[in-house]
């Protein structure tokens, strides 16, 4: 009888799988990505070594030397005096004094700032508290220092936007009114992500990150392609990193597209081509968490979407690693048993350029 | 990578400013320094060589430089131009 080895459930529940539980759901994991976005599956030496790392006995494990990579952040600095909402530890500082200890206290490969409501909807309406905000942090930073907040369609949708709420139009059988009301909100938000953005650039911004893009479907995906073209035309000294929000751009419009492609139903090896099209620096690819399925399952998966977008991306890969996605257990303290089996698998086998 | 503790926050501005890939990046930053790749994750090679160059290190050494002044220095080491420093620049002028 095979040894159990101690691992995790994608809800961080801790459970005990033998070797040949674990090689299955390494094996199903691989399998349900390539069939889905029409990738290869990892290959048996990868598989096998994939099961190396997770059924390493050591609590915490980690890269070879010289095969670190970059982690960038999206707003970990806040998560110092945030709340519970934003997984912080509520400590009482200023935004200042977070990036900075962010900085030279946790030795961040780059810092960020961002709205504590994180859309750019909200922050066009105290740019000017955020423009300062950065220029006088900005002074003090030596890393990167990157102003994050996310293109979110959803907010433009009434009751919280002035836009017809195409969930509505669905329910009522209006196809044509919910892509027309899809196209007005993505309108607007490209307006008011170039609004800030001009004005970041103004105060000589170091990076604009465009956070967890198409969590409102295709036409979120287009209006974020969109102004960051616009942006690099205008401020081309001014890099954009654009996260994902999950591994399928869904199709809540379905016939949107960017340079001629259509953006509804791609898979990150698509998504980063059209991101490098449209200028971006950093690509940020998310893979969903299945709270049902092992780390062995969630890790092979997300190491198999990783693998297929960094061998099709000219542009660095970093692929998100919070709770929830790139094979993170979804749960709000992460364990780091899970998190570094994770992040050395995504490293090791997905080749990807950071985190 | 250790970020201004090793060398990430370098690495990290030619992942952004040129669009490179981690071992692409790593060598740039590694030829600009003179040193080797695996040298760039060397806390005790890099603490030293950080105040040499001034270009701002994790323990805060008195009159050092540190934020922009790092940053022009990192910016010129590079050969790349960082926003902020461009502005800085050009209003000192």
């Amino acid at each position: 009888m095979s040894a159990k080895i101690r691992t995790r459930m994608g809800d961080g529940e801790l459970v005990a799988m033998s070797p040949s539980e674990i090689r299955e759901d390494i094996a199903v994991g691989t399998r349900d990505a390539a069939g889905k976005a029409g990738i290869p599956e990892l290959t048996d030496e990868e598989q096998e070594r994939l099961y190396e790392i997770i059924a390493d006995p050591s609590r915490i494990v980690s890269v070879a030397p010289g095969d670190e990579v970059i982690v960038t952040d999206d707003g970990v600095p806040g998560s110092l005096y945030c709340g519970q909402d934003d997984s912080g530890a509520g400590i009482p500082m200023s935004r200042g004094q977070a990036t900075l200890t962010y900085e030279r206290a946790c030795a961040a490969d780059t810092v960020s700032l961002g709205h504590s409501d994180y859309s750019f909807k909200p922050v066009k309406n105290v740019i000017s508290e955020e423009t300062n905000a950065y220029y006088n942090i900005s002074m003090g930073t030596t890393a990167p220092f990157i102003y994050g907040a996310q293109p979110n369609l959803g907010s433009y949708y009434q009751p919280d936007g002035p836009v017809r709420n195409p969930a509505d139009l669905l329910l009522g059988g209006d196809v044509k009114a919910a892509q027309e009301a899809q196209e007005e909100a993505a309108e607007k938000m490209r307006q008011d992500i170039l609004f800030c953005g001009r004005k970041l650039n103004d105060v000589g911004c170091e990076g604009l990150n465009l956070d967890t893009s198409a969590s409102g479907g295709d036409a979120d995906f287009m209006g974020t392609l969109q102004v960051v073209s616009e942006l690099k035309e205008e401020a081309p000294g001014m890099p954009v990193i654009v996260g994902a929000s999950g591994e399928f751009v869904l199709g809540m419009h379905g016939e949107v597209t960017f340079n001629d492609k259509q953006l509804a139903g791609m898979y990150p090896h698509d998504q980063v081509k059209v991101a490098e099209e449209a200028g971006v620096s950093i690509y940020g690819v998310a893979i969903g968490t299945s709270t049902n399925e092992s780390l062995a399952w969630n890790v092979a998966r997300s190491v198999t979407f990783t693998k297929a977008a960094v061998s099709a991306a000219n542009i660095p890969i970093h692929v998100n690693v919070g709770m929830g996605v790139g094979g993170v257990p979804m749960c709000e303290v992460p364990p780091v048993d899970a998190l570094t089996r994770a992040t050395k698998s995504l490293v090791e086998l997905g080749k990807a350029d950071g985190l | 990578m250790g970020g201004i503790r090793t060398t990430g926050d370098l690495v990290a501005w030619m992942q952004l400013a040129r669009k490179m890939k981690i071992a692409e990046a790593k060598q740039y930053v590694a030829d600009k320094l003179g040193i080797e790749v695996s040298t760039l994750t060397d806390e005790e090679e890099m603490r030293r060589l950080r105040e040499e160059l001034g270009i701002g290190t994790i323990i805060s050494v008195s009159g050092s430089p540190k934020g922009i002044l790092a940053k022009i220095r990192i910016s010129e080491l590079l050969g790349i131009p960082i926003n902020s420093v461009e502005l800085f620049k050009s209003q000192l002028s």
